[in-house]
């Protein structure tokens, strides 16, 4: 180093060279920076400490919701977490059964689907099914067995009823039910009844009684033979509504649409004839709706009896009726019918829907001319699901009146409420020492039991069912009990003191009836095979035909020319006849306190949560009566009968006969829960309790204009068209046969190079769909408007229920509506007219859900892009990102996005929707489906958590999606097979073959089938739904 | 130095010299509030409270607080929304177009009338916030900021999102606008509270006043700042309400779905903005005494162009309908049928009523020179806007294509607490303003003062 050079020093250390410096300053950092130093808190260890204390003191301050989940210690074996099990089991509920498929998620059942095994069913379900599922769920059940209005235990109950029972003495027991067709259980009712001496009454909330007992006036057979509509070419319906309130309606549906779908080799369909006075399902899926009187019907019967006889008949019984009652019948259409009928002799169907035994003679006496037994009616299967005995119940309840009764045990029945002598029972209970009822909660009959021995859900039961003569179906549970009920057939072995329980003499039944099988394996798979299948049905060939021969008949017609003589003599004309019915949604009220059924609308009037008398316009305009579509707002009526005065809601009704109204039952009930208690009014106790049958028919009905107003809340409130052939496209049959295009609507654009086809003119680059493309279809001639789908949707998808408030407010929140419009008579250039519906109206339903649109006008304008297009085609919503802005709802064409304008689960405002609101109902949630928030906007989503689960199965098994791994929850619950779903990119699904596509470009579908069209082609938007326009088959001449 | 023309009249009148001008204007923001004002000033809070509630219900509880339903999920929100934002357009034009067209007549209106443009948009922001389902995220996804999801984007093909920009953009600029010109009234009335011996007002309005010294080159920079910003705020004149109707132009719905749209919300726009400014001047100028400021003549020139706007607005109504038979389309003519003769009528009606046939009465000079007469007009023509907004929106929605969804719309006290929580975020707003900014500019009405008329040299 030079002198003149300064040294700087970079610290003492450095001047000192102190040793452990000179160390050190070989290292990037000096030993002094406390990096890991030895001491305690570092500065590293500081921050580090600062940082999580403050984000531990931020975090600790939200309140954090604390939810428990408890994995499973050992999982069990056929439990795989977010896979879902089936298991097959039966629907059973009041006289009804219905194989059925319970779908299970982590050992919940949550979804029914129909048994296509079942030769009873077809695999189909009805709302009713569809919604049974929530009834596990319902809070409003029993936890446990009451005994003298106070909580008590199954001990303390056996007990007190065995005592009871031994206490008998002279005086009867009787045990009421529904129609059991249960083998096994009839069975313990047998064994029972033989230990106490017991009379076992049934009962249908509907009864069938006259069409029973004139089966086996005419056969020696007291049931209802197999009616099988798919071999009927024609079908004349005097006030049977075989397609929606009658049993197994589901079945019908399915052979009737069969006989409707036309394609371009089959262009034949059947004839609906119908002559009614409320306009049912089945009227509106009619060629021809004659609206009648229900008390003419009886004429209308005599005089096609008088018809066909002189036409085809052998001999000269004619029934000889006052002939001025012609003048109530319109012979035309009569006779229009008639020729019809002789022309499809052996392949029709008349049925009539009267209780009447004399009537249903008659009728039968006409299926006999007609050849229809063995054709299209066979006694050689009956149904065994309605058996009720209106004498028996008549019986019964003289007994009670005298008190020569014991004891009763109501099995599941509640004939308190749903009896048509309710009052009389409830009287007469007074005095009965010993009331039984296995009601599964506190209803209008167990309330007056002093016993109360809850029965088990059909989910957690075991049971056997034979619906039909040799086939049967089997239950299964699919979860543990819930509270502490027991089945009913267990209490009845308990109380015989048997050793069996139900289960082992379920299985023994079976062991004894496993030869019939011509089952040869060990017991055990016997029974495994039978849960797995979860029906069965025994061949037996030594079977006697009982279906009577051609051109025999047993002349019953002195029998019934008495009763024509009374026609009408009761009726008043200037006072109106009351038509009472079970509808689609309710029915008989047995499920009142299920809200899906409540919330769902009604397929003809669209009506939810109420019931309502329906009125012609004429009457309802000669009565004043003032309503508001836009506030939906109708008058109270007074409807006076036996000096009684009731205020019922009125909605007019196209179609509904002059002088007649409908009112529906399975209203009004008291006790069943929250959701059911005082919905709308309970008509029950209008049916006539001085009859010895029960009559929904009931005359000398006066009513008057209480001009007060009452608020019914509907879905849907504008009925017409309005010409709009874009929309709803028909056409007739003949003209169908002479161009399959006929009734199509062929919109052209204008351009500067003349007239082009819409999807010519596109603005649109269209879709390149590489792997699958999802297309619906639907018919709409197979549509028959149930609405099982709209329930099976709300099941599938949790949908909330919004109550009648919110649907007064029309935000009800379905996915799927089914649009059901009239025709009118107005000019197609009167708007004003078309917007009144004809009073004899044609009916179209069309089901309608997110169209899916390639070209979807939604997705454009969402400015966070929550809803988007899948490389399949679907239009998919993100609730996530979804900020609601609504603007996707209101640039939707179909109207069919709905938005959370709410919390609807976890707020006490929406209790009704009781499978969000309590932990109990939320076990029915499908865990693959988000329960949304407020403020998101939903729509259907084409079941994509399906579409999912399918393709997450084919790659477990390392095979490409199949047609049929995927059926939407509508698709499936269809029983008409209206709604087909597929991939139209595999040539080999049902859905392309349906459709006919002759070539895919750029995701447009080009189509052979001519009926297909997309609704609302015109605006381009390119819908992945495709509708099969609608054929009508009037008779022309 | 002016020299003074015989042809034109005065636009400033009663010989107002410099002094003058600083103390008419000043005065209000120096004294003390007037009775009048205090009255007012309560009012208005009373109704933002009251409005408040109906916002607070809407978002504690959703937005089903109002009558909107399945079928109609817009109504009375986004009315309002295009009504305010319509209100907000009359500030702008005055202050940039005019400008640049160097009508100076507007110097003595500009100020009030940018305010209510200032304000007017506040008010219309508050329905595209509220009326979205969840305000919480939406207000930052509707951003298009980078983030976290795998960089999500926004919709760049939605309208909603060229509303978010339109508006955001046209609220800086007319704010910057606004504020650049404060600047210079500002500074005066710190000098005057200085001289006056006020520190407070004087510490704050020389805070707000940005240190302006007055000096040439300030003056110089000042003018150039607001021609380049009158420029920027020209097209956003035509733009955002351009954009506001593209929202409906651009969907699928009959009577939305129409080309006519953008010329016919502007001019609609322009229309509904001068009668809000025609409405608050009358009574300004009547409460602070500014007929000497905002004459007759101000009033008539807005009349005029009341008329003009007015007219196109008729004609594209009667477009409107036009179109609607020409297209042969089914669907757009039940869309105006229903209009016209539907469950609405009433509404269709008073629109035309108020927008078509009150301001041809404007034809006579007797009238568009009475002050009471324009006043009622300036009300007829907003309530005659709003019905406007409220046909296109909600007939159109109610019944569209598929009849099974045809419903009607209803409103609930909600609906009316969010309207009228708008006005009294408005009127608080435009009150304030009047009491602590200059509601005229001075420093730009200083510049048509007649120094050498008659009545001067006198």
């Amino acid at each position: 180093m030079s002198e003149g050079k300064k040294t700087y020093w970079k610290g003492i250390e450095q001047l000192k060279n102190d040793p452990t410096f000179i160390k050190n300053s070989q290292n990037e950092f000096p030993e002094f920076l406390p990096i890991q130093g030895s001491s305690d808190n570092s500065r590293r260890d500081f921050l580090k400490m600062m940082g999580f204390g403050l984000a531990a003191v931020s975090a600790a301050a939200c309140e954090a919701p604390v939810k428990y989940a408890i994995p499973y210690v050992d999982k069990p074996v056929d439990v795989d977490a977010s896979l879902p099990n089936y298991y097959a089991s039966t629907f059973s509920m009041g006289s009804d059964c219905c194989s059925v498929l319970v779908k299970t998620r982590e050992g919940r059942p949550i979804k029914l689907d129909g048994n296509k095994y079942s030769k009873v069913s077809l695999g189909s379900t009805s709302s009713q099914v569809e919604s049974s599922v929530l009834t596990l769920y319902d809070k409003q059940r029993l936890k446990y067995p009451i005994l003298n209005n106070k909580e008590s235990n199954w001990r303390a109950v056996d007990n007190f009823v065995k005592d009871e029972l031994t206490k008998k003495g002279s005086k009867k027991i009787y045990v009421v039910s529904h129609s059991i067709n249960s083998p096994s259980t009839l069975d313990v009712i047998d064994r029972f009844s033989k230990k106490f001496d017991i009379i076992h009454v049934e009962y249908d909330t509907s009864s069938y009684s006259g069409m029973l007992d004139a089966n086996e006036d005419s056969f020696g057979i007291r049931k209802i033979p197999y009616y099988d509509f798919s071999k009927a070419k024609t079908v004349v319906s005097f006030g049977y509504d075989f397609l929606g309130s009658s049993f197994n309606h589901t079945l019908f549906n399915k052979q009737f649409t069969s006989q409707r779908v036309v394609s371009r080799d089959k262009r034949e369909m059947s004839r609906l004839y119908t002559f009614e006075s409320n306009l049912s399902l089945t009227g509106a899926n009619s060629d021809h709706r004659i609206p009648i009187k229900t008390s003419h019907s009886k004429i209308y019967i005599a005089e096609l009896w008088n018809i066909l006889n002189s036409k085809i008949g052998t001999s000269r019984d004619y029934i000889n009726y006052n002939k001025s009652r012609k003048d109530f019948i319109n012979l035309e259409i009569l006779n229009k019918a008639a020729d019809d009928l002789i022309k499809n002799i052996g392949s029709s169907i008349v049925i009539s829907g009267s209780n009447d035994k004399n009537v249903q003679s008659i009728v039968i006496m006409i299926n006999e001319l007609l050849r229809n037994y063995g054709n299209t009616i066979d006694l050689n299967k009956c149904y065994n699901t309605r058996k009720g005995d209106d004498s028996k119940m008549v019986e019964f309840i003289s007994d009670l009146e005298k008190k020569s009764v014991h004891g009763v045990i109501f099995l599941n029945s509640n004939p308190v409420y749903d009896h048509y002598l309710s009052s009389k029972i409830r009287d007469a209970l007074d005095d009965v020492p010993l009331k039984i009822s296995t009601s599964d909660r506190i209803d209008e009959t167990s309330v007056l039991c002093n016993v109360i021995a809850p029965d088990s859900h059909f989910l957690e039961s075991w049971n056997d069912y034979e619906p039909m003569d040799n086939h049967y179906s089997f239950s299964q549970p699919t979860i543990r009990r819930i509270f502490d009920t027991r089945q009913s057939q267990d209490t009845f072995l308990k109380w015989i003191d048997s050793k069996e329980n139900y289960f082992s003499l379920l299985k023994n039944n079976w062991r004894k009836k496993q030869k019939l099988l011509k089952s040869n394996e060990p017991f055990q798979i016997f029974w495994d095979s039978l849960l797995h299948d979860g029906v069965a049905e025994i061949v037996d060939k030594n079977l006697k035909n009982r279906n009577p021969l051609p051109n025999s008949y047993k002349n019953r017609i002195s029998e019934v020319n008495n009763i024509l003589t009374l026609i009408d003599r009761e009726s008043n004309l200037e006072n109106f006849e009351l038509n009472l019915y079970h509808n689609m949604t309710v029915s008989d009220g047995i499920q009142s306190n299920n809200p899906w059924l409540q919330e769902m609308p009604d397929p003809i009037s669209k009506v939810c949560w109420d019931n309502y008398i329906s009125i012609n316009p004429k009457d309802a305009s000669k009565l004043n009566v003032k309503t508001d579509v836009g506030t939906m707002t109708t008058n109270l009526l007074s409807l006076q009968h036996n000096n009684e005065s009731y205020e019922i809601p009125v909605i007019v009704q196209p179609g509904q006969a002059e002088g007649t109204i409908g009112l529906a039952l399975g209203y009004g009930r008291k006790l069943v829960g929250p959701v059911g208690d005082g919905v709308g009014f309970d008509a029950n106790q209008l049916l006539d309790s001085e009859s010895s049958f029960q009559n929904f028919t009931v005359g000398n009905i006066k009513l008057e204009n209480t001009l007060k107003d009452y608020r019914i809340a509907q879905t849907q409130t504008h009925d017409t068209i309005m010409g709009r052939e874009s929309v709803i496209q028909e056409t007739s049959l003949d003209e169908y046969k002479k161009d399959a295009y006929a009734g199509k609507y062929q919109f052209k654009v204008a351009t500067s190079e003349g007239y082009k086809k819409p999807e010519e003119v596109t603005l649109w680059n269209g879709h390149e769909y590489k792997n699958h493309h999802w297309v619906m279809s639907i018919d709409l001639n197979a549509c028959t408007g149930c609405g099982s789908c709209v329930i099976a949707c709300q099941v599938e998808n949790n949908i909330p229920v919004v109550g009648k408030e919110e649907v007064l407010n029309r935000r009800e929140m379905s996915w799927l509506r089914i649009d059901r419009y009239y025709s009118s008579d107005g000019d197609v250039d009167d708007l004003q007219a078309l917007e009144i519906a004809a009073e004899n109206p044609d009916v179209t339903f069309q089901p309608m859900m997110c169209q899916h649109c390639n070209n979807a006008p939604c997705e454009t304008v969402c400015p966070v892009a929550a809803t988007t297009h899948s490389s399949e085609g679907l239009n998919q919503m993100t609730y996530n990102r979804c900020i609601g802005t609504r603007y996707c709802a209101n640039n939707c064409p179909y109207k069919v996005r709905r938005f959370n304008w709410f919390k609807y689960h976890d707020n006490e405002q929406f209790d009704k929707n009781i499978a969000m609101n309590n932990d109990l109902g939320k076990m029915v949630l499908n865990p693959d489906v988000t329960v949304r928030s407020r403020g998101v906007m939903e729509k259907c989503s084409f079941c994509v958590q399906k579409i999912q689960q399918g393709k997450l199965l084919a790659k477990t098994e390392k095979r490409r999606l199949k047609d049929g791994d995927v059926k939407t929850a509508c698709q499936t619950a269809c029983s008409t097979d209206a709604i087909i779903f597929g991939d139209v990119n595999d040539n080999n699904s049902r859905v392309r073959k349906h459709l006919q596509v002759e070539k895919i470009d750029k995701a447009t579908l080009k189509l052979k089938e001519e009926r297909a069209y997309a609704v609302l082609d015109e605006i381009r938007v390119s819908p992945n739904v495709w509708y099969l326009r609608k054929i009508r088959n009037k008779k022309i001449a | 130095m002016h020299v003074e023309s015989k042809l034109r009249k005065p636009l400033i009148t009663g010989g107002k010299t410099l002094k003058d001008v600083s103390e008419d204007i000043c005065k209000r923001v120096e004294e003390k509030p007037s009775l009048s004002w205090y009255a007012a000033m309560i009012l208005s809070n009373i109704t933002l409270v009251v409005g408040a509630y109906a916002v607070y219900r809407t978002l504690w509880d959703g937005i089903g607080m109002w009558g909107l339903n399945k079928t109609v999920m817009w109504a009375w929100d986004i009315t309002n929304f295009v009504w305010w934002v319509g209100i907000g357009h009359a500030g702008t034009l005055i202050s940039a177009i005019l400008l640049l067209f160097r009508q100076r007549w507007r110097m003595a209106i500009n100020r009030s009338a940018e305010a209510m443009t200032i304000f007017a948009v506040i008010c219309a922001a508050m329905f595209p916030l509220l009326h979205m389902g969840r305000l919480w995220i939406g207000l930052i996804w509707v951003l298009p900021l980078p983030n976290t999801y795998g960089s999500l984007w926004v919709n760049f093909a939605s309208p909603l999102l060229w509303d978010v920009f339109a508006i955001t953009t046209y609220f800086s600029v007319s704010l910057v606008f606004w504020y650049i010109g404060l600047i210079p009234d500002f500074a005066t009335i710190r000098d005057r509270a200085k001289k006056a011996g006020r520190k407070i007002s004087a510490f704050i309005y020389g805070g707000l006043s940005f240190g302006w010294d007055g000096a040439a080159k300030t003056w110089s920079r000042y003018e150039t700042v607001s021609l380049v910003l009158a420029g920027l705020a020209t097209p956003l004149v035509l733009s955002v309400h351009t954009i506001v109707s593209m929202d409906f132009a651009t969907s699928v719905i009959p009577g939305w779905h129409t080309t006519i749209f953008p010329p016919y919300f502007v001019a609609g726009a322009i229309f509904s903005g001068f009668a809000m400014v025609l409405t608050l001047l009358i009574i300004t100028r009547k409460v602070y005494n500014l007929e000497d400021y905002i004459t007759i003549k101000h009033l008539e020139l807005m009349n005029i162009v009341i008329i003009v706007t007015g007219s196109i607005v008729g004609i594209a109504y009667l477009t409107e309908l036009f179109m609607a038979w020409y297209s042969g389309v089914e669907y757009e003519q039940y869309a105006f049928y229903n209009r016209v003769t539907g469950p609405y009528w009433w509404a269709y009606w008073s629109m035309m009523t108020c927008n078509v046939i009150s301001p041809q009465l404007f034809w006579f000079k007797k009238i568009r020179t009475n002050i009471v007469a324009t006043f009622i007009i300036s009300i007829i023509v907003n309530i005659g806007m709003w019905f406007e907004r409220f046909v296109i929106i909600v007939t159109s929605l109610h019944r569209d294509f598929l009849p099974s969804s045809w419903a009607m719309f209803y409103p609930t006290i909600y609906d009316l607490g969010m309207y009228i929580f708008t006005f009294g975020l408005f009127f608080t707003a435009f009150l304030a303003f009047s009491k602590y900014f200059p509601v005229i500019n001075m420093a730009e009405v200083k510049s048509i003062l007649k120094h050498t008329g008659e009545k001067i040299k006198k």
